[in-house]
């Protein structure tokens, strides 16, 4: 994996490295991403870009994790938990913008970028995810 | 500002959160000794986060309060603090939970105020100066304010509450949001209700509870409703205004026991998008179910469920617990704090000052003013000299407002009295010394506003006396706006003056909500909205802005429907994202448009739409409808309700092959196979061999015959034949809501057509009628007539002409049974039947179009739309999830 030769930058990774690293409880202020699963800093290839359509999710299972990772417009990537916290949903069945999922069962919105919910739900796990030269979808969990 | 910024070396983390379990250490610890703490701050702790409370915190922020303490606010139930006074219209499905809160974790966060929800505190130590908490921590103060408000009151009748207070099954209470759910939850599918109290809170859960299609009786142990306040002959005639809403009143019934049944484990749903299960469930706590109501007279009163609005205990236990002296509430002096403790303040329903108790809001908005006014310093001579009070009942349809006396008293006092009970008004105000001390209005509430202003402030009154119960050659409104003196209350549940509204469209707000929003008027129970409307016009000079974005046909797109429809049409805009690059601030997309926008480009541009998949809503990205655990539903079309042997066997057959859970006869006459998994979605289409039938979609959805004149012995007319031509010819079009017809072969009306958004009557001669506009769901609305015709053909073209022009007027979302009456029968019979405005042809052309540009969408399951179109999206979990049946 080469850092420098990113197709599409998809840089979630300020915002959701912040919780999980430090794997601290004490970030249990407003603003921080729930600090999901505690990965190893493993990167996984996924699969190719044109696996996904624009603008909607597929979901991959990497390991015991599933994770939804979302094509935008403009072909931006960002990686989440494929599950909703609200009750189960799927999340790689909702409707997405450049910012928000909605799921598709009770319309909670998630920040993409840092998992929080603007709709007063839990918040979801957001992952570094990236797109290698030769088009592969590259997760770091 | 937040506290770590304040209180330099103490514990920084958890100062800054909003909401931290309760479980967490409750104040960084170096700060737990000592009088005098770090920052020179001194330690606020504030017990209930309610209306009182929260308000008293935001006056003492206010006042600068922020830097003189560090607050600390305990709630016993887990959420921030809202309206409660608006939970009667959350009951009623008026509000949603999300619009009454009034103060979110964000705000406390912002403020630097601590705040731990799901906190109840059970102790007080005065001598240490803590309180504790349910779980056993404690926290120290140096300044108290308890505002712990009241409880439901359960009358000691038995069968009401177990030996430990909980309440069986079917019996709530309804003073809080869970209360609201947990009613909500249960009243679904049942039947009657009663309601134990005929005061302002029990009409107003009756009327609530009638939302959920039961019927409703308040038993009342006084012989009057809202004995309170009205005397007997007014009591008498809300009574009759209540009754003609279909609530049945029992005045002084005196209930003898609650019959009780054994336990019942869960109840039946049976509608297909599963209903909203909000947090209680009604559930028996081993007590057994409610399922009647005996009398003292032995007669008895079958129901399935009871609610219990028997007025309110102020909740005293903290002042118990240290020593404060207590009667019915915790007893204060005029600066509201603890006449046997400095140090502790009391606001709100706990509170017993000179000896009222108030169970309203407005006395506490003054209470809590005071106490901020004193706490900071900033007005040691405040003082609380007591609150008159005034009372409206919100339930629409019956106006009540009350102050004061209810009958004279002395034999000097004057009384005018104005009764029509056959229009159900009453007004009448009582007047002592030449003061208002008294005033009643049913019926008619117009002059409320002016009453409680002469009431509260012991205004002069005009010598006609008639002039109080009538505005007389006055053209009210502006004049009423104008004259107002400055400081005359405008709400009275938020405590907002005419001054502060008009300072504020002075600030520069120019919108009613913006005003609404910033000064809190209108927000409580929402009688003055009318005024400060008036206000806000006035005070604006006519330079009122509407609040646009009320009219937007979606939130992301700033145009209201026609004006989009005219710039998607004349700038060419054939995709969502290019409607969102055109016309939206920045370009900026917005998910929670892409589905509206999809549906309106596609009744726009028929086949020439250029289809983004992800413009869609999961349910037509497959063309089934997702369920609670990610699978799908799967209805095939059955045109009329008619099938053959030979679909029902392949349904059978595909039902076993795939292992289809639940098979079900839904209410549109067409069979549902639920619980089907995503990836089998092609595979199920193919084996049907049957075309989509929409069953997911905003979109036309079915025709529901009745048997009709070919066997039916009363039919008149073809109704299957006609009902599966319609269907055939409609079905799968976009709409903006749902579209449901049915067509019935006599007024018998066995498909229900009076209820429907299409329903056709055949009736004698050969003859059809045609209603719109009717709703059997959650809401219940008989259709209008809009045409009688004489042949099928007629009914066919009429039918299309509707639908064309309800899926290019009506809003996102807007059922036929809101734009019918919205629009008007006239107007729109006018230009369906009788060509008014010249567009019958052009309608008829467009709906043709998007008939013609229709694809069956279940044969994507030869060629995918897009990659992975039937992927899982839970990949990990077993589906389906849900009971086999
Ligand atoms: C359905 C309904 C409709 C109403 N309509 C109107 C109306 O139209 N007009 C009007 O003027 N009034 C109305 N009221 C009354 C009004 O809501 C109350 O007067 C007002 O809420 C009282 O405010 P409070 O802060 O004293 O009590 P509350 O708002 O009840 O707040 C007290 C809070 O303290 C918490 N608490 C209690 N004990 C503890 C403890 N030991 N530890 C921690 N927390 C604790 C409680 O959980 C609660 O959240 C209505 C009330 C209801 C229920
Ligand atoms: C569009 C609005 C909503 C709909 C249609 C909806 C629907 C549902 C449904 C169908 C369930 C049951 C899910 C299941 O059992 O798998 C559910 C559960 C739940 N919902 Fe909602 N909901 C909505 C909004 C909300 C909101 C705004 C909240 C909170 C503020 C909320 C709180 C809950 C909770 C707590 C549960 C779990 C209840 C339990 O099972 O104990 N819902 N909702
Ligand atoms: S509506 Fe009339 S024609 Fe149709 S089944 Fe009923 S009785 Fe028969
Ligand atoms: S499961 Fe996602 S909002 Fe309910």
């Amino acid at each position: 994996m080469s850092a420098q030769s990113s197709v599409a930058t998809a840089t979630p990774a300020d915002a959701s490295g912040s919780g999980r690293d430090k794997g601290s409880p004490v970030g249990t202020e407003a603003k921080s991403a729930r600090p999901a699963l505690t990965g190893t800093g493993a990167v996984h290839r996924l699969g190719l870009l044109r696996e996904i359509p624009v603008g909607e999710a597929r979901v991959y299972a990497v390991g015991d994790a599933q994770i939804a990772v979302f094509r935008l417009r403009g072909d931006t990537l960002r990686a989440v938990d494929a599950v909703c916290p609200h009750a189960g949903g799927p999340l790689a069945d909702g409707q997405a913008d450049a910012g928000v999922v909605i799921c598709p069962l009770h319309a909670h919105v998630f920040s993409l970028a840092t998992g929080e919910s603007t709709s007063g739900a839990p918040p979801i796990g957001c992952y570094p995810v990236r797109l290698a030269v030769d088009g592969t979808i590259e997760l770091t969990l | 500002m937040t506290i770590t910024e304040n209180v330099p070396g103490t514990s920084t983390a958890a100062s800054a959160a909003s909401t931290v379990p309760a479980s967490a250490g409750v104040v960084p610890a170096q700060r737990a000794h000592g009088r005098t703490p770090a920052g020179g701050r001194e330690r606020l702790v504030v017990v209930g986060n309610g209306m009182a409370g929260m308000r008293a915190v935001e006056e003492i922020l206010a006042r600068h309060g922020g830097d003189l303490f560090d607050i600390t606010v305990f709630g016993d139930e887990p959420y921030g603090n809202y309206n409660r006074i608006l939970l009667s219209n959350v009951l009623a499905g008026a509000d949603t939970e999300d619009e009454i809160f009034l103060n979110t974790p964000e705000w406390y966060a912002e403020n630097g105020i601590r705040l731990r929800a799901g906190a109840r505190v059970t102790g007080l130590d005065r001598y240490a100066r803590v309180v504790t908490i349910e779980d056993g921590a404690v926290a120290p103060y140096d300044k108290l304010i308890i505002a712990t408000g009241s409880r439901s009151f359960i009358p000691p009748i038995k069968g009401l509450a177990g030996p430990d207070g909980r309440l069986p099954g079917g019996v709530f209470a309804f003073r809080t949001i869970d209360d609201c759910r947990a009613m909500i939850g249960f009243a679904e599918g049942r039947r009657t209700a009663a309601v134990i109290g005929g005061g302002l809170l029990g009409l107003e859960a009756a009327r609530g509870l009638q939302t959920y299609g039961l019927e409703v009786h308040v038993i009342d142990a006084a012989p009057t409703l809202m004995n309170q306040q009205l005397c007997a002959e007014a009591g008498g005639i809300l009574r009759r205004g209540v009754e003609e809403l279909g609530i049945t009143v029992h005045p002084g019934a005196r209930t003898a026991q609650i019959l009780l049944a054994d336990d019942e484990t869960g109840h039946e749903t049976d509608d297909q998008t599963g209903g909203d299960a909000g947090g209680g469930t009604g559930e028996s706590a081993g007590l057994g179910r409610a399922v009647g109501l005996e009398f003292a007279d032995g007669s008895r009163l079958d129901v399935d469920m009871i609610v219990v609005a028997a007025g309110i205990r102020p909740n005293v236990d903290i002042g118990l617990r240290g020593g404060l002296t207590v009667e019915r509430g915790i007893v204060t002096d005029d600066q509201m704090r603890s006449v046997d403790d400095p140090d502790i303040y009391v606001v709100g329903e706990c509170a017993q000052h000179r000896g009222q108790v108030y169970g309203l809001v407005a006395p506490l908005w003054e209470q809590a003013t005071v106490l901020a006014e004193h706490i900071t310093g900033s007005d040691l001579d405040a003082a609380y000299h007591g609150s008159k009070t005034a009372t409206k009942l919100k339930v629409a349809g019956v106006a009540v407002a009350a102050m004061g006396l209810k009958d004279a008293e002395h034999p000097d006092d004057e009384v005018v009295r104005f009764v029509e009970p056959r229009r159900g008004v009453y007004k009448s105000v009582i007047i002592r010394d030449g003061k208002l001390v008294g005033a009643t209005l049913l019926g008619d509430t117009a002059k409320s506003a002016s009453l409680i202003q002469a009431f509260d402030n012991g205004l002069p009154l005009p010598d006609e006396r008639l002039q109080l119960l009538f505005d007389i050659g006055l053209p009210a409104a502006e004049v009423g706006a104008a004259e107002m003196a400055d400081d005359a209350q405008v709400c009275n549940c938020n405590g907002v003056s005419k001054g502060k509204i008009v300072a504020c469209v002075k600030g520069g707000m120019k919108t009613v909500p913006g005003v609404m929003n910033a000064t809190r008027a209108g927000k409580g129970c929402g009688s003055c909205k009318l005024l400060v409307k008036e206000i806000v016009e006035w005070a604006a000079d006519g330079e009122v802005e509407e609040d646009l974005s009320a009219n937007w046909y979606v939130p992301g797109v700033p145009l209201d429907k026609p004006a989009l429809m005219a710039a998607v049409r004349e700038r060419n805009l054939r995709s969502v994202s290019a409607v969102f690059a055109a016309l939206a601030p920045d370009g900026k997309e917005d998910a929670a448009s892409k589905m509206a926008l999809t549906s309106l480009l596609r009744i726009v541009w028929g086949s020439d739409f250029i289809d983004e998949r992800d413009g869609r809503f999961i349910n037509d990205r497959v063309h089934a409808n997702i369920q609670k655990d990610g699978t799908f539903s799967v209805v095939p079309m059955i045109a009329g309700g008619v099938t053959s042997p030979d679909e029902l066997r392949r349904i059978a057959d595909v039902a076993e092959k795939y292992d289809v859970p639940m098979v079900k006869i839904t209410g549109g006459q067409r069979i549902d196979l639920l619980g089907v998994r995503k990836e089998d979605l092609p595979k199920v289409w193919a084996d049907l061999d049957m075309p989509s039938g929409h069953a997911y979609g905003k979109s036309f959805r079915t025709v529901k015959t009745c048997v009709g004149k070919d066997f039916c012995r009363f039919g008149v007319g073809d109704s299957t034949a006609l009902g599966v031509a319609i269907e055939q010819r409609y079905h799968g079009l976009e709409s903006p809501g749902k579209l449901k017809l049915a067509v019935n072969g006599c007024p018998r009306n066995c498909a229900e057509g009076l209820i429907k958004d299409v329903g056709v009557v055949a009736i004698d001669g050969g003859r059809w009628e045609i209603y719109i506009g009717g709703a059997g769901g959650a809401h219940v609305r008989k259709g209008d007539l809009l045409a009688t015709v004489g042949s099928p053909e007629e009914v066919m073209m009429l039918t299309g002409r509707f639908l064309q022009y309800y899926r290019e007027n009506a809003k996102w979302l807007e059922r036929t049974y809101t734009f019918v009456p919205r629009v008007g029968i006239e107007k729109i019979r006018a230009v369906i039947v009788d060509d008014a405005e010249g567009i019958a042809a052009d309608l008829d052309a467009r709906i043709q179009e998007s008939i013609d540009a229709y694809v069956d969408p279940w044969l994507e399951r030869e060629q995918p739309a897009t990659a992975g179109q039937f992927r899982t999206s839970l990949p990990l979990i077993t589906l389906p999830q849900v009971p086999v049946r």
